[in-house]
């Protein structure tokens, strides 16, 4: 069994931390090896934060080697357009479409690449939009976006659904678990839409 | 039981299987996450000191005592301790004593990405490198058993990537041995000369029995494959010789000094072309090339950085071990950077923001204060290591080197780590320099851990507060002042007092972190568009809450607005608008 790739990446504070465990966790559940790697430290003060996710029979680097991620999950559009380039041919990449426009955008240096999906898809690259903002608002919970990523994330990946419902019933906090199902199926049918 | 855990969980969760009584530490990154987890379990005593040095000395005592010890620190922390390192290396120990060196190379967050292993060699005690998290655990029970075998301390030495990386462990018993007890043993402890040159002589002997253990360990194994390369690696390195050169033959070293160099030698022989595989410096292959073992490592793969997948495979394309490859798709090279800032709402801000106003020369340190170097504030201006704030500003001082303001900046955690003596220092030869302690109370920058001006110990019991002012007050500085670092008129005001008084002055803020114990908010703010008149003076603050509007003034400026998601209520932006086009956001009113 070839060994799976999944690359997480946005800004610190979008729970990109909690999201890759909440995957990781999923892959072991499912009887794989797993490993998972990010950066700690200054990164977490609005900084670039990636983590890798990696599961397969045997997975020796935490660090997914370039341009051979099958998946990748990007919580912001500038950082998509950042780290698409890690995408092995014939992968597929998952945008949030709201964005987060740094201070430095002010600067004369650097300008926000308002056209950061139109750039992606100009490769040619598999791109699935996520108007996460709006799901969680129909759900009436702001803080469910990293749920419904993953659950546009599960339709490409071979991990069982009831894998995945019992890890993010363990690990979002208590109450929330009825709702944050419910964002996963949001989630997931994002993709379904999108193939259709 | 099989569980997902990091680098840093997993030296924990060895050592309560290693029965470790007393775990010591000063936070730092990427090491942090050891003594937290640890603290958590039930039955185990961990305790952060004030600096890396107490830390090492008070396990070097629960060693003494009999009881199992670990002290963990990063790179940087291991400078602070090597002087109890360097002659612990003699006594020895009575408990199992183990050093957790926690490596950072890539600098994710450090000043320097110095190698730890030299320290190993340096003191002449064994080091052991894990690949991955069952070996970080494995690993930490074996340094236990040799420390304890050869009467020696051991260094378990971690890397970010190992440390924050989470792979598979399998779990296994806790327990919890009695403590020996210390016994007066003069010859042994005591490091006057008439006995060290003794212990010298035994620490020579030792690494000699080490080197032997070191032919025969399982965790230095030869992984036979094809014949035409093989690789001497170690750390997270043989994870990544495994996936870029899945067929090549590897001797993985678990334990790394002293050197199974017998052990290398049978393998050189039985492959046709030896490479060495390391991060960082060339600590093996130069050590195998005095040996006279011929090898060749940094011609390829750089001194530099970290290593990875990518970089390994480029290494050995230009070692003609893999063909010329290209990697599809390359990057979009002009993605904006996103540069880490203070957090909005950071007392800390305020501070920074009047020291660039009156042009100061601020001499700083490793800490959120260093964010203060980066634009728009610019207003730190040297970074070496934990404390050389005051020192270093002393030094400028007393040459006369800067006709502007030299100003010292240093926080609570690391006042108490390092500080006190520079402050005396200051006072005992009449330096001018001001320094400004920005007391926050709490180890902000790896994650709010208490510390001794915090009143709560690791372990979640109320303490002594240690009392700042009345210790600077000790210290024999006459000006003692707080520091408002909420109204910007009077931080200016009394920075400027300090600075026009002769000898040296010391200025205290109270205001909290933002992010620790607890998240602070306020009510946010907002700016009224029809007012702003685009003067961007908001904009130079570096606050991310604060950014450019698509809206313009008739002069084609750019206004500016407020992410009121981001904004913590400080209002320091509000007072510094000129035109008072900045207020609390009105919330909706209740009928």
């Amino acid at each position: 069994m070839e060994t799976t790739n999944v690359l997480i990446v946005g800004v610190g504070g979008q729970g990109i931390i909690l999201a890759s465990e909440i995957l990781a966790d999923a892959a072991m559940q499912a009887g794989m090896d797993c490993k998972k790697s990010e950066v700690h430290g200054m990164s977490q003060r609005g900084g670039v934060v990636t983590s890798h996710v990696r599961f397969g029979k045997e997975v020796f680097s935490p660090l997914i080697p370039r341009g051979s991620a099958h998946v990748i999950l990007a919580y912001e559009p500038a950082e998509a357009l950042r780290w698409c380039h890690q995408l092995r041919e014939g992968g597929t990449i998952v945008v949030n479409t709201q964005r987060l426009i740094p201070p430095i955008a002010m600067t004369k240096e650097y300008d926000y690449p308002m056209d950061a999906i139109e750039q992606i898809r100009d490769r040619g690259v598999d791109v699935i939009v996520a108007d996460v903002a709006d799901i969680c608002q129909e759900l009436g919970n702001p803080r469910l976006g990293s749920t419904v990523l993953l659950g546009a994330l599960s339709t490409k990946l071979l991990i069982p659904d009831a894998v995945w419902l019992n890890v993010i019933k363990k690990r979002v906090p208590r109450g929330t678990e009825e709702l944050n199902i419910k964002a996963f199926q949001r989630g997931k049918e994002i993709c379904v839409e999108a193939k259709a | 039981m099989k569980r997902l855990l990091s680098g840093n969980e997993a030296v924990a969760q060895g050592a309560m299987e290693a029965g470790v009584r007393l775990a010591a530490a000063y936070p730092g990154t990427p090491s942090t996450e050891i003594l937290e987890t640890l603290s958590k379990f039930p039955g185990a005593y961990a305790q952060w000191s004030p600096n890396e040095k107490v830390a090492f000395e008070v396990g070097i005592g629960a060693s003494m005592a009999g009881a199992r010890a670990l002290v963990c620190m990063k790179h940087v922390g291991v400078n602070v301790a090597a002087d109890p390192l360097m002659t612990f290396s003699y006594t020895g120990v009575n408990g199992g004593f183990v050093v957790v060196s926690a490596d950072d190379p890539e600098m994710h967050s450090s000043q320097n990405e110095q190698d730890n292993r030299h320290y190993a060699r340096f003191a002449k005690i064994p080091l052991f490198e894990p690949s991955n998290s069952q070996e970080a655990k494995d690993f930490l029970l074996e340094a236990y058993q040799v420390s304890e075998a050869f009467d020696t301390p051991v260094m378990l030495r971690l890397t970010t990537r190992i440390s924050h990386s989470k792979t598979i462990v399998e779990c296994g018993e806790w327990r919890q041995p009695e403590v020996k007890g210390f016994k007066k043993d003069i010859s042994k402890y005591v490091m006057m000369p008439i006995y060290a040159i003794q212990r010298h002589r035994f620490v020579e002997e030792r690494l000699e029995r080490l080197r032997e253990y070191a032919e025969t360990t399982p965790s230095n194994r030869i992984e036979m494959r094809s014949k035409a390369v093989g690789i001497v690696t170690s750390s997270i390195s043989y994870q990544y010789v495994r996936d870029v050169l899945p067929d090549v033959s590897v001797l993985k070293l678990g334990m790394s000094w002293p050197l199974p160099l017998e052990k290398i030698r049978q393998f050189s022989d039985s492959v046709n072309r030896l490479l060495v595989v390391e991060e960082l410096d060339p600590f093996l292959e130069t050590e195998l090339k005095s040996a006279g073992i011929d090898c060749l490592g940094k011609q390829y793969v750089s001194l530099e950085g970290e290593l990875n997948p990518e970089r390994l495979q480029t290494a050995m394309v230009d070692a003609k071990i893999l063909p010329e490859m290209t990697f599809v798709g390359p990057p979009f090279a002009d993605v904006l950077p996103r540069p880490p800032v203070l957090c909005a709402g950071c007392p800390h801000r305020t501070v920074f923001y009047a020291l660039q106003k009156l042009k100061a020369n601020v001499l700083g340190y490793i800490g959120c204060y260093t964010l203060a170097a980066l634009p728009p504030l610019e207003a730190l201006h040297s970074c070496i290591c934990m404390g050389a704030s005051i020192g270093t500003a002393i030094g400028v001082d007393l040459v006369g080197g800067s006709k502007d303001p030299v100003v010292a900046v240093i926080g609570d955690s690391t006042f108490l780590h390092s500080g006190l003596t520079g402050v005396m220092d200051a006072v005992y030869n009449k330096s001018n320099v001001t320094i400004i302690i920005l007391d926050n109370r709490a180890t902000a920058m790896t994650g709010g851990q208490n510390h001794p001006g915090t009143g709560w110990t690791l372990m979640g019991e109320p303490t002594h507060q240690a009392d700042i002012p009345a210790i600077v007050r000790a210290l024999g500085v006459e000006h003692v002042v707080a520091l408002d670092a909420v109204d910007f008129e009077k931080a200016m005001a009394t920075i400027k007092d300090a600075i026009s008084k002769p000898g040296p002055s010391v200025l205290i803020t109270s205001e909290p972190c933002r992010l620790f114990p607890k998240k602070r908010r306020g009510e946010p703010y907002q700016i009224d568009l029809e007012i702003c008149n685009g003067c961007a003076v908001c904009l130079k603050i570096g606050c991310p809450a604060l950014f450019a509007s698509e809206q313009t003034t008739p002069k084609g400026l750019r206004k500016a607005e407020i992410d009121a998601a981001e904004c913590a209520g400080c209002d320091l932006c509000a007072q510094l608008c000129p035109v008072d086009a900045i207020s609390v956001m009105m919330t909706e009113e209740v009928e």
